[in-house]
């Protein structure tokens, strides 16, 4: 230190000397640790509220709560059944639109469509992704419900009125109206995941399918799709996580009448819409719990299709994403 | 490679071409749609007294969504009181420090929380704010922090807790996009790690970082369904952060569902003012993230 | 980017005999015995034994990969960094131990500046920040001094004249060379007693090369200066003394005359002379 202070540059203002503290180094980083953790608190909180929210219905009903189709406030008997069945029946519906939509758009996006075109056509998917879903709900109502009862509804009875699944007197508020809602909701998170797998896909692949002098489609069906079909499912099960929990639009349109019914024009509910709907009038203790146990078979639901689709889109993503375990 | 071949194989590129474009006009027709119906029935209802006055009892004609306005604005303000801190810092941790693994389930738990239902979350601050309150127990003295009932706190608490994975891994993106080149200079000069990181490496990175707050406070604008738990819906001012708030989106779904001609009117108005805001947000986020980039070719 | 200070003392090993003697020097401002650092499993420098003579300019040259950068970023604790990195051996900073187990890297630091291969100063700060930067992140607040500071240091760097009306610009705005300079007024604005600077002017123009060329024979009579080049021009027209480091260990160290004019290695006549390889 001798040494140092007899040189006159070390003339200083800032503190020399070489041993110290690093306590606001240790603090900062510890506090960030923490922020960072607060995402596992929230899970455990999440799991925590709904079953401690549920537990008068869990004792009272157990796992016959899961397969009983009753749903009767008056007498406090509660079933999921139905709106289980709601549930997966509108987003089969959701996924059956969308899915093909969704990947021909992305499709289109990234191998075919003129380069001009691609910029503002990926924006309004986004501000499509950006429109809320009670928005979507309002003109679901009142623009498309009514369309669809008085022009789709009956074309589909005429025309597959031998399928039990078009039958029925026609409402228009239904379970397929939920679906097509759905669809909707769930057409731009789909595309644009599809076309970020479809963009990582590297270009040397595609190269080389035309180095052997295939056509555009031939590229794209050989070298891009086969590629990226891991990534595509993955975007599709991360598609079917946000059309299970979809709550807003399809409460709107869905009908909301707890039943079991063969026909799709039939009105029905899901999880999200029953809790949505009927939470207001909950004024019992079991209804109020049996609609916390809704919520936490959609929680169950929700988390493991999550979680399964990011755990397929990371390791699609492969090494430069994911970090090395 | 023979003649006939090579037609089938141009006439099946083609064919492909048109019908995956047909899929985008399909994919993209909704919005046109929806903007196209919202300003026909709602571009009427959207007056002064549509941003001035309280909505009118039920029945009568008239009145306004003036507080639903304020008091999405008030709950987007509570709200990122509580997300931004928490999914900024989370971010920084991710980017900055850690440990490969312990970021990888920080990551994977945050991409598992952005797919909760957003019902689900309404429920869960029910269960913990508006049902029994929130307090401590400290030696014994319980202190109350928030108490029992529909509030702006809880609804300002659901939408924050919603945005903080949606910011964490925003803040994460864009903070590793920040060149370790200005790291160790900034460390070079002796300067203290914890200072490079919120001096140097997140003011680099701020503008992302903003963009990220603004896009998810763009998402969490137009919410519903947690709010109906929590904030509830007021028909007239919040006098207190302890009562009930309105908000635009709720007040838009009780119109909506509602009986009267005037409400369904009013509703429209609602979902294009409050659509109008989100495009807003995320047309002004574009604006910024381009700025971004040009400063970083240059 | 953890800080982890992987160090076991140095052992005294029989091949530090082997090593080069050393040129000698009165004080040497930096003494670097048995300097080992490995990546993982990769050992980048074995080894390696100089001293660094005070108020001299001493450039590192070799072959990439040769451990020149590595070498240079021990010497003020930065190669720390990178998570896996190890060191053993021992530095002396005038006589101090810079990885005794009380010291702070970033005081480490603060009396070893460096300057980088790529200009990199800070986007968002004009160029009278980016001067400042050091002191103020350090607790400085007094504006006379700050400004008093900016105008010396950039007076040092040779940048004054260039910049002295617009001190308020965002510092990207500078050219290439200017943008160098300011990184070197910045490093020097802490008044560090080593400058360490790797491949400084390598991303320059030949015109911006000799102005930071002359800058350096400017600062060595205030600072001791390391500068690692591959230039070997360079490190004959600047230097007093030259180190040549191959595969991880130095095969030659003396003066720039006689490593240049009369090297006693054959490694180091093949090098210099460009038959390397």
């Amino acid at each position: 230190m001798a040494m140092a202070e007899s040189d006159p540059n070390v003339a200083g203002t800032i503190p020399r000397a070489l041993a110290g503290r690093r306590f606001g180094d240790r603090a900062f980083k510890w506090f960030t640790l923490l922020m960072a953790l607060t995402v596992f608190v929230l899970i455990v909180l999440i799991g925590c509220e709904l079953a401690d929210g549920s537990h008068l219905a869990l004792r009272q009903f157990g796992w016959r709560f899961l397969v009983s189709s009753e749903w009767d406030p008056v007498s406090e008997q509660f079933g999921a059944l139905p709106f289980v069945f709601g549930t997966l029946v509108s987003s089969a519906i959701g996924l059956i639109i969308a899915v093909p939509l969704s990947i021909a758009t992305a499709v289109y996006l990234t191998e075919l469509a003129p380069q001009w075109l691609r910029q503002p056509l990926t924006i309004f998917i986004e501000l499509l992704a950006a429109v809320p879903s009670v928005i979507l709900g309002l003109w679901g109502i009142f623009v498309m419900v009514p369309w669809l009862r008085v022009h789709l509804f009956p074309w589909l009875k005429g025309a597959f009125g031998f399928l039990p699944l078009f039958q029925g007197p026609i409402y228009g508020l239904s379970m397929l109206a939920g679906g097509i809602i759905i669809a909707i909701m769930v057409l731009p998170i789909i595309t644009s995941m599809s076309r970020e797998i479809l963009r990582s896909v590297p270009g040397l692949q595609r190269e080389a399918a035309y180095a052997l002098g295939a056509t555009r489609w031939e590229v794209t069906r050989i070298a891009v799709l086969s590629y990226a079909k891991k990534g595509l499912f993955g975007a599709v099960i991360l598609g079917l996580g946000r059309a299970l929990g979809e709550t807003m639009a399809v409460t709107m349109v869905i009908g909301n009448n707890t039943q079991i019914a063969a026909s799709l024009f039939a009105p029905g509910n899901t999880l999200a819409s029953a809790i949505a709907n009927q939470f207001a009038e909950a004024t019992g203790d079991v209804y109020l719990s049996a609609l916390f146990e809704l919520g936490l078979v959609l929680l169950g639901v929700t988390v493991l299709v999550n979680a399964f689709a990011q755990l397929i889109l990371k390791t699609f993503a492969g090494p430069s994403v994911t970090p090395q375990n | 490679m023979t003649a006939p071949n090579h037609r089938r194989r141009r006439f099946k590129n083609a064919l492909m071409q048109v019908f995956t474009c047909v899929c985008a006009v399909l994919v993209t027709l909704p919005l046109f749609l929806v903007f196209f119906y919202l300003l026909k029935s709602g571009i009427g209802a959207v007056n002064g007294h549509f941003f001035t006055q309280l909505p009118a009892p039920p029945g009568e004609t008239g009145g306004g969504m003036a507080n639903a306005i304020v008091g999405t604005f008030e709950l987007l303000g509570l709200a990122a009181l509580v997300g931004v801190p928490v999914g900024v810092l989370g971010g920084v941790f991710l980017s900055e420090y850690g440990h490969s693994r312990l970021n990888w389930w920080v990551r994977f738990a945050a991409d598992v929380l952005n797919g909760v239902p957003s019902i689900i979350w309404g429920m869960v601050v029910y269960g913990l704010i508006v049902r029994h309150g929130l307090g401590l127990n400290l030696f014994g003295a319980q202190v109350g922090l928030i108490d029992r009932g529909y509030s702006a706190w809880a609804g300002g608490l659901v939408l924050g807790l919603m945005m903080i994975p949606l910011i964490m891994r925003t803040s994460e993106e864009v903070l590793r996009l920040v060149p370790n080149g200005y790291r160790e200079a900034a460390l070079a000069l002796g300067i203290a790690q914890w200072r490079t990181v919120v001096q140097i490496v997140v003011r680099t990175a701020l503008k992302g970082i903003i963009t990220g707050i603004l896009l998810a406070l763009a998402r969490v604008a137009g919410e519903t369904a947690p709010l109906i738990f929590t904030a509830f819906g007021n028909q007239f001012w919040n006098r207190s952060l302890a009562d009930p708030i309105a908000a635009l989106p709720l007040q838009i779904y009780y119109y909506a569902i509602g009986p009267y001609e005037d409400w369904h009117r009013q509703a429209w108005a609602g979902a294009l003012v409050l659509l109008l805001l989100i495009t807003v947000i995320n047309v002004s986020v574009r604006v910024l993230t381009r700025d971004r980039f040009s400063q970083r070719h240059s | 980017m953890p800080f982890t200070s992987n160090r076991t003392p140095a052992v005294p090993t029989p091949a530090s005999a082997a090593t080069p003697a050393a040129p000698a020097t009165a004080s040497p401002a930096l003494t670097i015995r048995n300097l080992t650092v490995s990546f993982g499993t990769n050992k980048v420098l074995k080894g390696v034994s100089l001293d660094i003579a005070a108020r001299a300019v001493t450039a590192i040259i070799g072959p990439s990969g040769c451990g020149k950068s590595t070498f240079l970023r021990a010497l003020n604790r930065l190669h720390e960094l990178v998570p896996e990195a190890r060191m053993e051996g021992d530095i002396r900073l005038f006589g101090e131990d810079i990885y005794g187990a009380a010291v702070e890297p970033v005081v480490v630091r603060r009396r070893v500046g460096m300057v980088f291969q790529k200009s990199n100063p800070f986007p968002t700060m004009s160029i009278a920040d980016n001067v400042t930067v050091g002191l103020r992140l350090n607790g400085l607040r007094n504006r006379t001094l700050l400004a008093e500071r900016t105008e010396q240091s950039l007076r040092m760097a040779a940048l004054w004249d260039e910049v002295k009306d617009r001190l308020n610009a965002p510092a990207i705005s500078l050219s290439g060379g200017q943008q160098q300079r300011l990184c070197i007024a910045r490093a020097l604005a802490v008044k560090p007693e080593v400058l360490l600077m790797d491949e400084p002017a390598s991303a320059l123009d030949p015109l911006a090369t000799a102005k930071i060329e002359d800058l350096i024979l400017e600062l060595k009579r205030d600072f001791t200066i390391v500068i690692v080049t591959h230039n070997m021009q360079q490190a004959a027209r600047i230097s007093d003394l030259t180190a040549f480091f191959y595969l991880g260990e130095l095969i030659e160290y003396n003066t720039t005359t006689k490593i240049f004019t009369n090297p006693a290695k054959k490694q180091t006549e093949d090098y210099v002379t460009g038959r390397f390889g």
